[in-house]
């Protein structure tokens, strides 16, 4: 990500959304919910509930405000109304992995160090990495097939296995519940197959994971929950229920309406 | 070879003080430097040095030409400058570079102005252009408490600050202080910033830390390597720079930097990660 002026002032005004949480089995559920850029609104009147162990994907047109959605629900975009509710854990619980290009892939870091970061919440500044805390990277480098990497430049990698780096840090972030923004956008299909593998391994574990994907065929093939989302349409439900015809041409209608509107070509 | 190399800063004391700031300010400004351009901020410390003069030259109004007066005035209004353009860039449809570059032209604008008319045309050429040969004890203590500040810090939070050069969003989202740690690096390059000040003016405070910091990206690829070859390309600029100036007569400051300057072409083209090595396909 470029670093701007803008980024800047954002870091220094930034506040945090007001995202009730309580207790309760771990899910989490929206009312009403808005998000508007200035003069733009994303998304309108979205109510509905996710509830863990479950694996969620989001689709919908380019620009319907799937992404949007995911950051709010981080804290990071300001909802306009609406409430967010977080049952069961804070909002700090949540692991989340952005869109790869915001990252700089040649950042002179090793996979090793990388992957750490996953346990900042454990060591914090100054702790020493225990024993322990190494074989689990050990652990988690093998759960996503590179299991030689430790010492490798990043720079070295390729996309698919820069992915399964960032995977590997969420693996050791142990999180109950899993953002994924675009995961598998420029990743070969067999690194596509590993880490869906792992997907399915986090909700057997009991996780709420989300992701958004703009690839339709592969939420069809392994999302068995769906939240079909265009500004102010939405379905959610169960993938066949979602993705069927009509609700796929409603979407689109909404959201080409939205851009004839907003003057957008 | 000791005439040459070694007598002039024995013999001359303001040579002397001088190597030993260029010394303490490559030491802090490598560690920054790379984390500066790691975390693509280039721009935003451009804009920071500019910003530095009027709030210099304000110090320059009270205390005259000292480096304490000078900084502190520096420091602040820069801070004020950087926050400013962040919420201009916010408010208005003006794009980010734009607001900035609009910034750093009044900042620089008014430097020179408060400067030219409260003192003379050598004063405004020491403020632009930086007098190494002239730096006094106290601006040598000054230095030295930067560098010492700036290193102590940066070993204090090491971890935090490379994840939040890495990935800006990730220490947010797990609620780990990601705001404090960057405010708190925004902080140490304004500081070095300061302490660049003195030696090289407004126009070339930046350059004591970009171009040792872009020169060591080309041949390591691990943080802390970065930081020590960062830290020793500028020790060499600023003690074959000072060399040079001494000799061929030369102005302090552009000898320094147009050596880190060299030192950047010759990276580009030889080092592992420069243009001869990439096209053999060597990664």
């Amino acid at each position: 990500m470029k670093y701007s002026p803008r980024t800047f002032w954002n870091h220094l005004t930034q506040s945090h959304t007001p995202i009730h949480c309580q207790p309760g089995p771990i899910s989490i559920h929206l009312e009403k919910l808005s998000v508007s850029y200035p003069k733009n609104p994303i998304i309108s009147g979205l109510s509905c509930h996710f509830a863990a162990p479950a694996l969620w994907g989001i689709a919908g047109p380019n620009g319907a405000g799937k992404s949007t959605l995911l950051k709010t629900l981080l804290g990071i975009q300001q909802p306009k109304e609406g409430d967010i509710t977080f049952h069961g854990f804070c909002p700090c619980d949540v692991a989340y992995l952005a869109q790869q290009n915001q990252l700089d892939r040649r950042f002179p870091l090793t996979v090793g160090d990388t992957i750490a970061m996953g346990l900042f919440r454990e060591v914090g500044v100054f702790q020493k990495y225990t024993d322990i805390q190494r074989k689990k990277m050990q652990i988690a480098l093998e759960q996503v097939g590179l299991p030689s990497f430790s010492k490798t430049p990043l720079q070295a990698l390729s996309g698919g296995q820069f992915q399964r780096v960032l995977f590997a840090r969420l693996i050791l972030q142990d999180a109950p519940v899993i953002f994924l923004d675009e995961p598998f956008t420029g990743v070969d299909t067999q690194t596509i197959n590993d880490l869906m593998g792992l997907l399915q391994l986090w909700v057997k574990e009991g996780r709420l994971v989300i992701a958004v994907l703009h690839d339709l065929d592969l939420v069809q093939d392994y999302f068995p929950q769906t939240l079909l989302l265009a500004r102010h349409f939405f379905k959610w439900g169960p993938t066949a229920g979602v993705l069927t015809k009509e609700n796929m041409r409603a979407a689109l209608t909404a959201s080409r309406s939205w851009e004839s509107m907003a003057g957008v070509s | 070879m000791i005439d040459f190399f070694i007598t002039p800063f024995t013999d001359y004391v303001f040579l002397r003080r001088a190597l030993v700031a260029c010394m303490a300010l490559a030491l802090g400004c490598g560690p920054v430097g790379v984390l500066l351009v790691l975390r693509r901020m280039s721009l935003m410390g451009d804009a920071l040095a500019h910003a530095i003069l009027p709030g210099a030259a304000l110090g320059f109004l009270f205390g005259g030409l000292s480096l304490p007066a000078m900084g502190l005035g520096g420091f602040l209004v820069g801070f004020l400058v950087a926050i400013l353009a962040g919420a201009i860039s916010r408010f208005t449809i003006l794009n980010e570079d734009a607001s900035f570059a609009g910034f750093y032209l009044i900042s620089l604008a008014l430097g020179v102005l408060i400067v030219s008319t409260h003192g003379t045309q050598i004063d405004l050429m020491h403020v632009l252009f930086g007098t190494v040969l002239a730096v006094d004890r106290t601006s040598l203590i000054m230095v030295g408490g930067i560098t010492s500040f700036t290193l102590l810090m940066v070993a204090i939070i090491y971890r935090p600050l490379v994840i939040e050069c890495f990935d800006p969003g990730f220490l947010r989202v797990i609620g780990g202080w990601g705001s404090l740690y960057h405010f708190l690096f925004l902080v140490l390059v304004a500081l070095n910033l300061v302490a660049a000040f003195q030696a090289l003016g407004t126009l070339m405070a930046l350059g004591m830390m970009m171009l040792p910091a872009v020169s060591s990206r080309l041949w390591a690829h691990h943080v802390w390597s970065l930081f020590l070859l960062s830290s020793l390309f500028a020790v060499i600029s600023g003690y074959v720079g000072l060399l040079l100036s001494y000799h061929l007569e030369w102005p302090s400051g552009p000898s320094i930097i147009l050596v880190a300057g060299l030192i950047y072409g010759i990276s580009l083209v030889f080092a592992p990660f420069g243009a001869l090595k990439q096209q053999q396909g060597m990664v």
